[in-house]
């Protein structure tokens, strides 16, 4: 178990090993969604509360299911089906809870079963050998972290598309020339805080 | 034989996953500062995108409908259990490199999609060919990204020394920033010269 202060953890997960930015998780639906700014509001809140919750139960089965029946080659099927049965219930207890807050996730949602992020997260947890506090902070950062690449993009491609672009780099490639100057700025934080 | 040559030519060129569709870039960029691990890594997915064709190919008269995506992805995840256990025995080094990627394969959405867009509805020869196909496609495109990555930021290709002795390493090539510069310009290049084609 590394010896990293939870709240170290939290902001570092944050900024400087942003799961975006730094690792290339959940790139897919960065791309695609990030053209409006209100779906990725929507579907950076529904990832945190996944990756939070997924990362969590994730770390209690493989502390108290995978190692002790040393199930460790079924580790990727058991991870994407707690992925898939947290999302399913959580939309269900949302549908319940808060129609509203339903509605305006739509579609995220089941989407997050295969957000690569929500796997990512729980391999990199199992991987360092989190505790289960870290864990949790770790999980939860990773979300915030995601959340706010994502409205970050969202904001500027809305200024973006306004502007004259060559045409062959419109849409994808300056999209990407953005996220790559956008990860440049989340690394400058790097001297404050390290992980790994 | 003449649909798979067209096949062939629409996943590695036309349709290129990476650069028309931008799909499953997340997992891979990160392992493309390194040629010999992006190699296997692409060779990963190439194996796994095609075995999980054929098999939701065989098996989709069996797979009720509403259970589909949920058995899709067991299947990718059983070939990528097999992908990621004999890396383990045969080249723990690069394993090690590649730390959670393999298994991110999983969530790969090219494989994904190709089991849901193609698999579905064709015969399991013409599946499986369209996978390994779809898989090439993407493994040439981080083929070439690696390259030039590992070129300018160790001035190595495949580990062996190729820039002069006095080339100072572009650290900014090997770090994440420069993953997404690359992919941008080579998208910037292939469009710009399907417009002056067309």
């Amino acid at each position: 178990m590394p010896d990293i202060n939870p709240l170290v953890l939290f902001f570092a997960s944050i900024f400087t090993s942003n799961i975006l930015l730094s690792n290339f998780l959940g790139m897919c639906s960065f791309i695609s969604i990030s053209k409006s700014l209100k779906s990725s509001n929507g579907l950076g809140m529904a990832v945190t509360m996944v990756m939070t919750v997924t990362t969590v139960l994730n770390w209690g089965v493989e502390k108290y299911i995978i190692v002790p029946f040393q199930l460790e080659y079924l580790r990727y099927i058991i991870y994407i089906i707690v992925i898939a049965a947290v999302v399913q219930i959580l939309e269900m207890v949302i549908d319940r809870v808060s129609p509203n807050l339903y509605i305006s996730l739509g579609i995220f949602l089941p989407l997050i079963t295969v957000n690569c992020a929500i796997l990512g997260v729980a391999l990199f947890m199992q991987l360092r050998n989190y505790s289960l506090i870290q864990s949790v902070f770790f999980g939860f950062g990773s979300g915030i972290g995601w959340w706010l690449a994502i409205v970050l993009l969202a904001a500027i491609r809305a200024k973006v598309d306004k502007s004259p672009v060559p045409a062959p780099l419109k849409g994808v490639g300056i999209t990407l020339i953005t996220i790559g100057i956008m990860a440049m700025a989340f690394i400058g934080f790097a001297g404050m805080i390290n992980v790994q | 034989m003449n649909k798979y040559k067209e096949i062939f030519f629409k996943n590695v060129w036309y349709e290129n996953p990476v650069f028309v569709l931008v799909l499953g870039i997340c997992s891979t960029l990160a392992v493309t500062n390194n040629l010999k691990n992006t190699l296997i890594m692409t060779i990963g997915v190439l194996l796994v995108t095609g075995f999980s064709n054929l098999t939701v190919s065989l098996l989709k008269s069996f797979i009720p409908g509403k259970v589909r995506m949920i058995t899709q992805v067991l299947i990718i995840s059983f070939y990528v259990i097999i992908v990621d256990i004999v890396l383990r025995a045969y080249l723990p080094d690069v394993s090690k490199a590649l730390g959670p990627y393999v298994g991110l394969i999983i969530t790969n959405c090219i494989i994904m999609g190709r089991a849901e867009a193609f698999a579905q509805s064709n015969s399991p020869l013409l599946s499986f060919w369209d996978g390994v196909t779809s898989g090439l496609g993407y493994m040439v495109v981080l083929m070439v990204i690696a390259f030039f990555r590992e070129l300018f930021g160790f001035g190595t290709v495949f580990g062996y020394r190729i820039m002069p002795e006095g080339f100072v390493n572009w650290t900014i090539m090997v770090m994440p920033p420069s993953a997404f510069f690359m992919l941008a310009l080579f998208i910037w290049i292939v469009k710009g010269r399907g417009n002056n084609n067309a």
